[in-house]
């Protein structure tokens, strides 16, 4: 493959956009192949339809296999378009279902309303719900079937970083440039200076989505300002938060959004050498992104001379090795140049000294994915919407006792209502909502009576609750929520890398008590000691693994301290 | 610790291994990538294998052992003919998957990291598949089973003898 020019990619994108599905009479089939579907069946639904397609001889048909499609209770999901027609999105598939859409959809060009879950696909909802249904296009199919824009888990959603899942092959570049990809890049490495660049990112109000919220734009202003020939740019996709996936969903279906959110924060501080560095739990992530990084090497967009602009980047993947502080930027250092992956003090800052001493930025997958978006509709789209300080949507992945379970993206300042509510549809039957845990390990519990608080980084603080990496996890009245304090101290305890004594000793001493209090043996003194080794661990442990781990412990005190002391009084020897 | 590593491998293996060795060469930070790969070969990192590569690779034996020892993806103990991963984080946890690992441990009679005493199964606790959509979820030799029962917990281990 020779490299391409900015022409060429231009080329591409209207040649795709062009030789439509409908013109040439083939019937487009989308099977949705994030992990989640793969281990929920999807592909023995791919081989059935392969099957079908051959043991038919039905040359009118093509498969393309997506990434995630956003709701994971309801896969494997499949999307049907009928030349001409409206989209049909197929919930709970399997082989047998397969064959009967294959009959009666994929030939017959009906759909089968029993297995059918929505019309229409998640980057039309603009435009359906302006055509208050089907778009003017395409035919109606049985409008029986509801329309995804009438959903509320598609509908109240704002799909910025999650824009191209469910409709594009991750392992097909082609699909993500004649959806706008690229284009930022190429906007950013032909017209913009490396200034202009950090001034849009600084005024857009972008910060960080790994969890701390830092403002994007200045990280990379105070890399840029370092005088080094040697800089790095680095991805931090070590998901290591529990119960949090919303980086590996980016990661399989839309991979090239990271590379080009790279290429322009590279350019932007002056790097030519970037690592991603992803988690080994993640295998299809990994092989996602060396399959893209190949593809856009063979076509320039990566190594020397990038689209003729002059400037050098490359970028490899970097695997993990399986432990949580390597989320941790300066443990995440360590471990690329092949350490144990302890963390360090700071200053001095990454940005000043990080992988190998040189100045090194950072970032957050989510964070990076937003970049390509920014940079081609400007910094006041992007702060169009989103918080106070912090603008633009945010991801969770929401799991739990609620019915829908999925990825999730909303304006920052949405209310917690609604994501639990109304887009993830509450609560399974018959249980009760008691608490969201939001932020993992180092986050807090919000309950009932303060749902209605905004989803924002400084309005969850106030609530004991942190924004983090986006795990959403929903507790129904049946969970205990000492376990889960508990729950969380043993991972802490666990993952401490063992540097630093508050870290070391102090998880482990409170793990200590709390399992004493689950078993029925604690004492009323030993919630006093819990609290008082949390505030001693929030100041003097190293790095913030171990700073944030008393954060559970603290936020079901403050909101369940009854369980505690009903849990403590199960004791009889305690004195009263 | 005294075994040998020509007692222990093949020399088809330990052949593969120093081609391994060799890929790495004069390439800064490759410990890990290196250990992933020989571990990938072998099946384990055990001390002689360590030492094996500390003397090719011109590193210190402790750092060595230093980055095996920190990373949980790294054994020093030979595998069981499967791996058998109870996932062990936020979403499987509050969705029942404590109660699947305890039926494991109480029937098979290990504990986190231990091999069956039938050689079938290494039983290790994960972090988190990311796949929480299905919790809780259980991961037999790579392959993911979602939604896990106690009561389908027996049906999926059957086909790993």
């Amino acid at each position: 493959m020779a490299k391409k020019s900015v022409n060429d990619i231009m080329d591409i994108k209207a040649k795709v956009l062009a030789s439509s599905d409908s013109s040439q009479g083939i019937t487009r089939v989308y099977v949705h192949m994030g992990t989640c579907g793969i281990a929920s069946g999807a592909n023995e639904v791919l081989l059935s339809l392969q099957n079908a397609i051959k043991e038919n001889n039905f040359k009118n048909a093509k498969i393309t296999k997506t990434g995630c499609a956003g709701i994971c209770s309801r896969e494997p999901l499949i999307t049907v378009v009928s030349p001409g027609k409206e989209p049909v999105m197929y919930e709970y598939i399997d082989s047998k279902k397969a064959t009967i859409i294959f009959e009666k959809h994929i030939i017959g060009g009906v759909a089968v309303k029993e297995f059918a879950f929505a019309r229409g696909m998640e980057y039309q909802i603009a435009a359906r719900k302006e055509a208050k249904g089907t778009l003017p296009q395409e035919e109606a199919m049985d409008k029986s079937i509801p329309g995804i824009e009438s959903i509320p888990f598609f509908s109240l959603q704002t799909q910025r970083v999650m824009k191209n899942r469910g409709c594009i092959d991750p392992n097909n570049i082609n699909d993500y440039i004649a959806r706008d990809g690229y284009s930022a890049a190429i906007k950013a490495l032909t017209t913009m200076s490396s200034e202009k660049i950090i001034q849009e990112v600084l005024d857009s109000g972008l910060c960080g989505r790994g969890g701390a919220g830092f403002p994007t734009g200045l990280k990379w202003r105070f890399a840029a300002v370092e005088e080094n020939s040697q800089k790095y740019m680095l991805c931090n996709a070590d998901e290591g938060d529990p119960g949090a996936y919303m980086d590996r969903s980016v990661l399989e279906s839309d991979p090239h959004s990271i590379l080009e959110g790279m290429i322009i924060g590279a350019k932007a501080i002056g790097a030519h050498q970037g690592y991603i560095y992803c988690r080994a739990e993640y295998p299809l992530a990994v092989e996602t992104l060396n399959k893209a990084i190949k593809v856009a090497r063979a076509f320039g967009l990566l190594g020397e001379n990038i689209l003729d602009s002059g400037f050098d980047f490359d970028i490899e993947v970097y695997e993990g090795a399986g432990a949580f502080v390597c989320g941790e930027e300066t443990a995440l250092m360590r471990s690329i140049e092949g350490k144990r992956g302890n963390p360090r003090p700071r200053p001095p800052f990454p940005a000043h000294a990080g992988l190998w001493e040189k100045p090194t930025v950072l970032n957050n997958v989510e964070t990076l994915s937003n970049i390509p978006q920014l940079i081609e509709k400007g910094s006041k789209w992007f702060a169009s919407i989103g918080g106070e300080k912090c603008k633009g949507t945010k991801v969770f992945s929401v799991t739990g006792d609620i019915i829908n379970v999925g990825c999730v993206e909303v304006p920052i300042g949405t209310k917690l209502e609604v994501i639990v509510n109304d887009i993830a549809g509450g609560m399974e039957e018959g249980k009760i909502f008691k608490a969201a845990q939001l932020g993992g390990p180092s986050g807090g519990c919000i309950p009932a009576k303060h749902l209605d608080v905004p989803v924002d980084y400084d309005t969850l603080k106030e609530y004991g609750a942190i924004m983090g990496s986006g795990g959403l996890i929903v507790m129904s009245d049946q969970k205990s929520a000492v376990d889960i304090a508990r729950f969380f101290m043993e991972f802490c305890k666990e993952e401490a890398c063992g540097k630093c004594i508050p870290g070391r000793e102090g998880t482990k001493q409170m793990l200590n008590i709390l399992n004493r209090i689950c078993d029925g043996s604690g004492t009323l003194e030993d919630i006093d000691k819990l609290e008082e080794l949390s505030l001693v661990i929030q100041k003097t442990a190293l790095c913030a693994l171990c700073k944030t781990s008393p954060n559970p412990v603290l936020s079901t005190l403050r909101y369940f301290r009854n369980e505690y002391i009903e849990a403590v009084s199960k004791n009889k020897k305690e004195v009263k | 610790m005294s075994e040998k590593i020509e007692e222990l491998f093949q020399i088809e293996q330990l052949e593969t291994l120093d081609t391994i060795i060799k890929s790495f060469e004069n390439k800064p930070g490759s410990l890990i990538p290196l250990l992933e790969q020989t571990q990938d070969l072998l099946g384990y990192l055990p001390l002689c294998v360590q030492r094996y590569i500390s003397t090719k690779t011109n590193t210190p034996p402790n750092t060595v052992y230093g980055v095996v020892s920190f990373y949980s993806f790294f054994t020093m103990n030979a595998k069981a003919r499967h791996r058998l991963q109870v996932c062990s984080g936020t979403a499987c946890y509050v969705k029942g998957g404590k109660e699947i690992a305890e039926k494991i441990e109480n029937e098979f009679h290990v504990k986190m990291g231990e091999v069956t005493a039938d050689g079938r199964f290494t039983y290790e606790k994960a972090r988190c598949f990311g796949t929480c959509g299905l919790a809780p979820v259980v991961v037999v030799d790579g392959k993911i089973y979602g939604k896990v029962t106690v009561d389908s917990i027996d049906k999926i281990l059957e086909q790993y003898q």
